[in-house]
């Protein structure tokens, strides 16, 4: 193979983003450590910088705390904690990953949601010696609450119980057990037993766990389907700017949050209505014949029409999104200022900011149980069920369908500070009648009773998008 | 049909994304420019990013007096080739009272010639958001900096009051007199840069290509020869040698690599292979333990 080929094929590779979650105990920058030197991606000069730091606390130079290699901060290394989120990246001949390397105690929550809100894939730690504690339940619990479509449960310390199987079984059990959620779609689990700190199952194959047929830990990275969900989506493109460089071009700016896009696809303009054609997708390497979601394109229309930054262009004839003032989401405080009420926020959906209050609150969610909890404001780590007023419309999808055009930042209107991240899970539109109910008789429209069911997925599809509830009778 | 887009591309959307939010929420932004690699990249993406047009901000260059002088050439011919305004800034008093790595150590003239003159050129323009090349994986207290990174009034960096930042949807809100740095490189490691640079053919300053230049080595690193404002004890030691720069920066700071690497392909092949990082060129980061921490503090990128 030529050096041109073996390029060729290693830059056309994917990107898989990995959140990792664990308390240090459980051996999580043992892991990232581990994976990073077994795959060769960290540097002798790094190696020897942490050789050196072991010595000066007095360890031994093979006492490699991988720890340090995360722990950017000088208040981290000193109290040997994980404050913030850490970004890792290595890259094998079949991926390349963005690790978000986050802490597992309760007061990081919102660290943890922060690396979370972009990953693939999350890595769930567990003690193989405790089992699932307290902090497997919360990591857990956020990850379906983020829309994850994957988990890896990596056991780890299996050295520590003599490499049981039973033992392995019987922690998979127990974490299958309770992480149904009824408010989000099931991630896919796959359980790996390994022991991080010998490298065993998580580069190869353990000799020392032959009861395990699967994979290991990178194989199993590598690999993973990551379904494009986000292309079988609806086409959507928030427009971020207009790019107006002469009077005769007018390219409409943006990353394309869901979707694919041609030339000569119909599009329609919202909140506008108005409907035009895609001329060209302009790009300084020439037209594109298409682009899809995750790409910034810029993109020019046949006939000219109302269209700027925060509105959106989508296809006609795929369903389109809720118009809306009226949203209820999951909602995260993130901000150590507790929440005041009476305060108009920024709400930042898409490329939209708007003013928005926060009129109501649901419940609050204990992390730890996943139990719903009365609560009547919100302090840090918070997360709750709300009602969102939006003084001017939003379009918006329902998160756990849509990932990008689901979710929305809340902006403090005096410390600028990111108060709160969420995750829009109802929509109401603002151009119907509200929450209109109309019954249809299925004998006097001469429907036979056996179509029932088609009729009503219909009456479920009109919902979605009109917000009119439509029941059928006899 | 193929729809998956290789991580290179997905980068490449993710920068183009970050660049056009700053160009339509901040007033005044501005692009550092450093001549090197990674600003190549970063100005290349900006021109992608408002296509057919041009950028709608300027690219500076705080200078710090002390760059090989072959960046300067190639910054001048690219920024006309490309069209780019260009603004060039150093700190006048500190240049006309001499000061230098040679006579004042990396660390004052870093503080002078660097994050000084940079502050006062922000301070000078009004910019309220400026553009950096850092990437993530560089050192690991930039791995823990926001892609829009937050400064008060007084252009400092608080690392433990970070705002959170999710999906793609960043809070550009600031009050009057505060700034944002923004890093839309941030999640490029060096074996991206190299490939981007490769797929897209982007120019970059020839020091980065092997070649036969003067070297002496000072305290293991081998620091070429590029003017007379080298000690002559120093000069007199200098060899010949086939070498290449990872990373570039002022002369006496930046260490050269023992290199064949002649052409962009054996570039990427050398980085597929190389065992130690790229800041082992940089001087100035061994001053202090946690020294890039207290330099991104104080207002250095």
């Amino acid at each position: 193979m030529t050096i041109d080929n073996f390029l060729e094929q290693d830059q056309a590779k994917g990107l898989l983003r990995v959140l990792t979650a664990g308390s240090v105990d459980d051996g999580k920058s043992t892991l990232i450590g581990r994976l990073l030197f077994d795959s060769k991606l960290l540097y002798e000069d790094q190696l020897q910088a942490l050789k050196t730091e072991a010595v000066k606390r007095g360890d031994r130079e093979q006492d490699i705390d991988y720890a340090l290699l995360c722990d950017g901060l000088k208040a981290e290394r000193e109290q040997g904690i994980t404050i913030d989120v850490a970004y890792r990246y290595f890259a094998t001949s079949q991926r390349k990953f963005i690790i978000a390397d986050t802490p597992g105690h309760e007061q990081y929550t919102r660290n943890m949601i922060t690396g979370g809100s972009t990953a693939d894939v999350a890595i769930l730690l567990v003690d193989a010696r405790q089992g699932i504690v307290t902090q497997t339940r919360r990591h857990s619990y956020i990850v379906a609450l983020l829309g994850i479509k994957h988990i890896i449960l990596a056991v780890n310390k299996m050295d520590l119980v003599a490499y049981s199987k039973e033992r392995f079984n019987e922690i998979v059990k127990s974490y299958t057990a309770f992480s149904h959620y009824k408010d989000f779609v099931c991630p896919k689990i796959v359980a790996i037993p390994i022991s991080a700190i010998n490298g065993e199952n998580v580069v190869k194959k353990s000799h020392n766990m032959p009861w395990y047929r699967g994979q290991s830990l990178l194989q199993t990275l590598e690999r993973i389907e990551i379904d494009r969900q986000s292309v079988i989506l609806p086409f959507r493109l928030p427009i971020q700017i207009v790019l107006r460089p002469n009077h005769t071009f007018r390219g409409f700016a943006g990353k394309i949050a869901s979707g694919v896009i041609r030339p000569a696809d119909r599009v329609k303009a919202l909140p506008s209505g108005q409907e035009s054609t895609v001329k060209q997708i302009v790009s300084l390497d020439g037209d594109l014949p298409y682009a899809v979601a995750g790409q910034s394109v810029t993109i020019t229309l046949t006939e000219q029409i109302d269209l700027s930054r925060g509105q959106m262009l989508v296809r006609i004839g795929q369903s389109e999104p809720t118009i809306s003032h009226h949203i209820t989401a999951f909602m995260v405080w993130m901000d150590c200022e507790v929440l005041d009420s009476r305060k108009t926020f920024y709400l930042k959906h898409n490329t939209n900011t708007v003013r928005a209050r926060i009129e109501k609150i649901h419940y609050c969610i204990d992390v730890n149980t996943a139990e719903k909890t009365e609560c009547n404001t919100l302090t840090l780590n918070s997360i709750a069920k709300v009602d969102i007023c939006a003084l001017s419309p939003i379009i918006t999808d329902i998160y756990y369908q849509n990932r990008a055009c689901g979710s929305f930042i809340i902006i403090d209107p005096i410390t600028n500070f990111t108060s709160a991240v969420g995750m829009v899970v109802e929509a109401r539109p603002s151009n119907s009648k509200s929450r209109e109910t109309i019954t249809i008789s299925l004998s006097q429209l001469n429907i036979d009773t056996s179509h029932r069911e088609a009729i009503e997925s219909v009456c479920r599809a009109i919902e979605q998008q009109t917000g009119i509830t439509i029941k059928s009778s006899n | 049909m193929n729809y998956n887009i290789s991580h290179l591309r997905a980068l490449e959307s993710e920068s183009i994304h970050i660049i056009r939010e700053v160009a339509s929420q901040f007033s005044n932004p501005v692009m550092l420019y450093s001549i090197g690699k990674d600003s190549s990249v970063m100005a290349h993406l900006a021109q992608k990013a408002f296509y057919p047009g041009k950028a709608p901000f300027p690219l500076m260059h705080i200078d710090s007096k002390w760059k090989f002088s072959e960046m300067i050439t190639f910054r001048d011919n690219y920024a006309k080739e490309h069209g780019w305004h260009l603004i060039v800034e150093y700190n006048k008093e500190a240049y006309s009272r001499g000061v230098g790595p040679f006579t004042h150590g990396s660390k004052v003239h870093t503080e002078l010639m660097k994050t000084q003159a940079l502050l006062d050129a922000l301070k000078r323009y009004g910019f309220d958001a400026a553009f950096g090349g850092a990437r993530r994986d560089e050192e690991r207290s930039r791995a823990k900096e926001r892609i829009f990174s937050f400064r008060n009034a007084f252009q400092q960096w608080d690392p433990k009051c970070q705002r959170p930042e999710l999906w793609d949807i960043y809070n550009t809100h600031i009050d009057k007199g505060q700034s944002i740095r923004v890093f839309p490189l941030s999640n490029w490691t060096e074996i991206d840069i190299w490939q981007y640079i490769r797929l897209e053919k982007i120019p970059i300053v020839p020091l980065y290509y092997a070649a036969n230049r003067p070297v002496v080595e000072i305290d293991g690193n081998l620091i070429m020869v590029d003017d007379n404002r080298m000690p002559k004890e120093l000069r007199d030691r200098a060899r010949v040698r086939r070498v290449r720069f990872r990373t570039l920066g002022c002369y006496p700071l930046t260490g050269a690599i023992e290199s064949n690497a002649a052409t962009i392909n054996e570039i990427v092949e050398e980085m597929m292979t190389v065992r130690q990082s790229e800041r082992t060129t940089r001087v100035i980061d061994f001053d202090q333990e946690g020294s890039m921490e207290q330099k991104k503090r104080e207002g250095y990128f």
